[in-house]
């Protein structure tokens, strides 16, 4: 089984409510839930919609096809009709459309008996939930989670009017719910929480904003400090100064941020404090498509930063990921004292999915910070042979002081201008990079273990990626892909292995210049034979992939 | 002295008011007791920004204008470090501007000592934002065409709790203000008039000599009227002392979570800890 269900309608008509309300239905009833959501930079009106597919298999996308459109208006009739699947339905008020494939209903007319107008998508969840055969009881408990008092009174109304509208055409069987359903944005922010950042900062932008806010949310509790700065230029010199005190501290922002970050980011590479940054990607150039997805970043964020330091980028493959890796980067961070990049993408912030509950033994915290006991004569940029020099925390030694240094430093953190000195403080920094190399991660391979046709891409795309792969598989055709999640520096063992043997490399990317390929293509001696290239926002499904591959690569 | 180094010498030109300023500093820690761990002096870039390459405590010498955003990120992961923030007019009012602005809303506990010799002294005499209208400059050679900021105004205007201004060739005064400034639970503005010998041939050491005078003894600093007169008296004769003072509650101690348990620096951290956070997700 493999359903999808479409909300949409106008920003504010509280759909987004009602999608969050659908999927934890769904997941209650045991199933595996991915929601896809579809917004536009506006409070009100505008077209918005979200998808919200549930499956008894593993879910890695959305479909283009859909089995039920709840229409909470008539623009999304029009825009989404042809999507339906054969059997597919519109539920919508009968003001809305009567046309065919249409179940309408009277909404308006049984609002006017529960007199509280706020209620009124909840009995057209009430239909699907009936259409599905999915016990009311479940549907009430998810309710009584959200809603207290009158509100939740109202919403059970609406939803057992909704329920008896129409008889089951499914009975979908009940499993057990063993998983948590979670965005990449908040899955990144538990990492970062179990990894002890205890300091986080930052400017609302879209995608970035949900990990300030749900951290915010957190802030009391977990002891973490959330500031809104005045700016990114503030966020990240004031994250390199909770970091310099010893706090693990992490700033995020969306691309033109993190372009005012960019500064402060060439000074984490000379001062040594680690830091982890965030670029949450949305499609440029400047404002571009403020609530849309593009991987079109990975370039900027490799070579941002006058001078040269070394730095790391990793990007976030899924929200499991997102989770592990976060944490991982807090430990990089520190170990080499440098500033770790993390990618991520409106798409994968966003996106809803079933997964197994984090494992919270797994994360190790590393600080890599000097004790008091191993201090001889102190040099906080002592040239060592690794290139990591010892890291003490400003205030915890008495008659020790800790220096740090936008200039050019000598070993003890004062400024230089001596040759000698700078060119061995240089050559320090960038030791660290080479060491560094040992503690990357390949990237995952998925499908077949030696294919004749490689897909290359990194970050978001794995979903719709895997998920091609799958059928293709299934259908036989010799097809595997590398999917980056570390990128700079680069891993490079499994593509010099994997590209030697591959017929074709198919290179799949968000973006319209194919970044990735690129830099394959100057670390190795391979490249992408074809590349399937998509910048117009909105993300690549796991059909789209399939139909691509099958029409322009195994044709 | 415990606050010496002995390597590095000041590359500031002989007569700078930046020595004083730096003389004045280590009495005031002297005095106040704060050993050399237990503070940390950020500055950005300039002449003024390179005190603490001079003067032994902890240091962060960060980037131009930006001495605000890691002081306050300093405090913030350990409340027992004093932060003080020592840095030029132009780092502070024209490239760190928003960032001033935005220290004084949140009134987090640092003192902001401001060397404000009227000029860029470092990238040798453009005009910076306290630089007089119509002063000719090695930039502007045709005068100043802006008006300059009024750092003091400012900062009343904006709810400053403690706004002082301090004078380099009157070092017994300055001492005091810094003391009081670094005593006060929140952000302290301090002012601090100092004459650029190479490159402000205006505002020299008799110019300021011959205008300022110290606020008199029965000067009401809680009155917010007089204390913007004396803000914006900046011509003839200019006060110094502490313009305006009153007890606010400070940012740190607006979080529950930071005032009432130890620095954040001190906790301990535990991946388990936060292992409820998920039930939200179930
Ligand atoms: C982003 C950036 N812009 C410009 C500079 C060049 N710069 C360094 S110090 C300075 C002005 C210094 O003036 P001020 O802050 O008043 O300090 P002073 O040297 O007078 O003590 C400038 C423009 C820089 N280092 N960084
Ligand atoms: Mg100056």
């Amino acid at each position: 089984m493999d359903f999808s269900v479409l909300i949409g309608g106008a920003a504010g008509q509280g759909l987004e409510t009602s999608a969050h309300i659908l999927e934890h239905i769904l997941k209650r009833c045991g199933y595996n839930v991915f929601t896809y959501r579809d917004y536009m930079s506006r409070v009100r009106g505008g077209h918005n919609f979200t998808q919200i597919r549930f499956s008894d298999r593993e879910l890695n996308s959305f479909t283009n096809k859909v089995d039920i459109v709840l229409a909470l208006n008539e623009e999304t009739v029009l825009l989404h009709k042809e999507r339906l699947k054969e059997e597919g339905i519109i539920i919508c008020d009968e003001d809305i459309s009567n046309g065919d494939r249409t179940l309408s209903f009277p909404f308006r007319k049984i609002i006017g008996k529960i007199k509280n107008p706020k209620v009124i998508n909840t009995i057209g969840l009430g239909v699907i939930l009936k259409y599905f055969g999915i016990p009311l009881d479940i549907g009430e408990g998810v309710f009584g989670k959200l809603f207290k008092g009158k509100a939740y009174e109202d919403n059970k109304l609406a939803l057992r009017e909704g329920y008896n509208l129409i008889e089951e055409k499914y009975h979908l069987e009940l499993r057990e719910d063993k998983k948590i359903i979670i965005n990449g944005n908040s899955a990144l922010s538990l990492g970062a929480v179990a990894a002890g950042c205890r300091f986080y900062c930052g400017y609302p932008m879209t995608p970035s904003t949900s990990i300030l806010s749900y951290l915010s949310s957190k802030s009391h509790e977990m002891g973490i400090m959330v500031e809104q700065v005045e700016d990114e230029v503030a966020a990240l010199n004031m994250a390199l100064g909770a970091s310099y005190a010893g706090v693990r501290a992490m700033t995020g922002s969306s691309g033109g941020g993190f372009a005012l970050m960019v500064e402060a980011l060439s000074f984490a590479g000379i001062v040594e404090i680690p830091v982890v940054i965030v670029n949450a990607q949305r499609p440029g150039p400047a404002t571009g498509l403020s609530t849309r997805t593009e991987q079109g970043d990975l370039r900027f964020v490799i070579h941002a930063g006058h001078g040269e330091f070394p730095r790391m980028v990793m990007a976030l493959r899924s929200p499991e990921d997102a989770f592990y890796q976060t944490a991982r980067a807090f430990n990089l961070a520190d170990r080499y004292q440098i500033p770790v990049i993390i990618l991520t993408d409106l798409y994968l912030d966003d996106y809803t999915k079933t997964i197994e509950p984090f494992d919270f033994g797994r994360i190790k915290i590393e600080r890599h910070i000097l004790e008091e006991k191993d201090i001889k004569e102190y040099k906080r940029y002592e040239i060592t042979e690794s290139g990591i020099s010892p890291r003490l925390i400003p205030g915890k030694v008495a008659g020790q002081v800790v220096l740090a240094d936008s200039h050019e430093l000598d070993e003890y953190g004062h400024i230089t201008e001596d040759t000698h000195i700078r060119t061995e403080m240089a050559l320090k920094r960038m030791r660290k990079l080479d060491l560094l190399k040992d503690d990357l991660q390949e990237p995952w391979l998925i499908g077949v273990e030696e294919p004749e046709n490689l897909v290359v891409c990194w970050g978001s795309t794995y979903g719709a990626v895997k998920e091609a792969l799958d059928r293709l598989i299934e259908e036989g055709h010799s097809i595997g892909a590398l999917v980056f999640g570390d990128i700079y520096p680069l891993p490079k063992k499994k593509i010099m292995e994997l590209g030697r043997t591959a017929k074709r490399i198919i290179d799949i990317e968000q973006n319209m210049t194919g970044q990735l390929d690129s830099i394959i293509r100057e670390e190795t001696p391979y490249k992408s034979d074809i590349k399937i290239l998509k910048f117009d926002g909105r993300p690549f499904s796991g059909e789209e992939v399939y139909i691509k591959l099958k029409n322009e690569v195994l044709k | 002295m415990k606050y010496e180094y002995k390597l590095y010498e000041p590359s500031w030109c002989p007569g700078c008011g930046n020595y004083m300023i730096r003389t004045a500093l280590k009495m005031a820690l002297e005095e106040l007791e704060i050993e050399p761990h237990e503070v940390v002096l950020v500055s950005g870039i300039g002449q003024a920004a390179k005190m603490q390459h001079y003067i032994k405590v902890n240091g962060f010498n960060g980037l131009h204008g930006r001495a605000i955003p890691p002081a306050i990120g300093i405090r913030l992961a350990n409340k027992n470090l004093k932060v003080i923030v020592e840095s030029g007019d132009g780092g502070s009012y024209g490239e760190g501007g928003n960032h001033f602005i935005h220290a004084i809303r949140r009134n987090i506990d640092i003192a902001h000592f401001v060397h404000d010799n009227q000029i860029y002294g470092l990238t040798k005499g453009q005009a910076s934002p306290t630089t007089a209208m119509g002063q000719k400059t090695t930039l502007q050679f045709d005068g100043v065409k802006v008006e300059p900021i009024k750092p003091l105004a400012l900062a009343l205007t904006m709810g400053a709790g403690f706004v002082a201004r301090g004078f380099s060739g009157d070092i017994p005064h300055l001492v005091s203000l810094m003391k009081a400034a670094i005593e006060y639970k929140g952000y302290a503005l301090v002012d601090i008039l100092q004459p650029c010998v190479v490159w402000n041939r205006v505002n020299t050491f008799a110019w300021y000599k011959n205008r300022v005078y110290h606020l008199p003894e029965d000067y009401d600093y809680t009155n917010k009227e007089e204390a913007m007169k004396k803000a914006l008296e900046f011509d003839d004769k200019i006060p110094i002392g502490i313009l305006y003072k009153e007890e606010k509650e400070s940012y740190e101690d607006r979080f529950d979570f930071i005032k009432n348990g130890p620095p954040l620096v001190d906790r301990q951290l535990n991946p388990m800890d936060a292992e409820r956070l998920m039930e939200e997700f179930r």
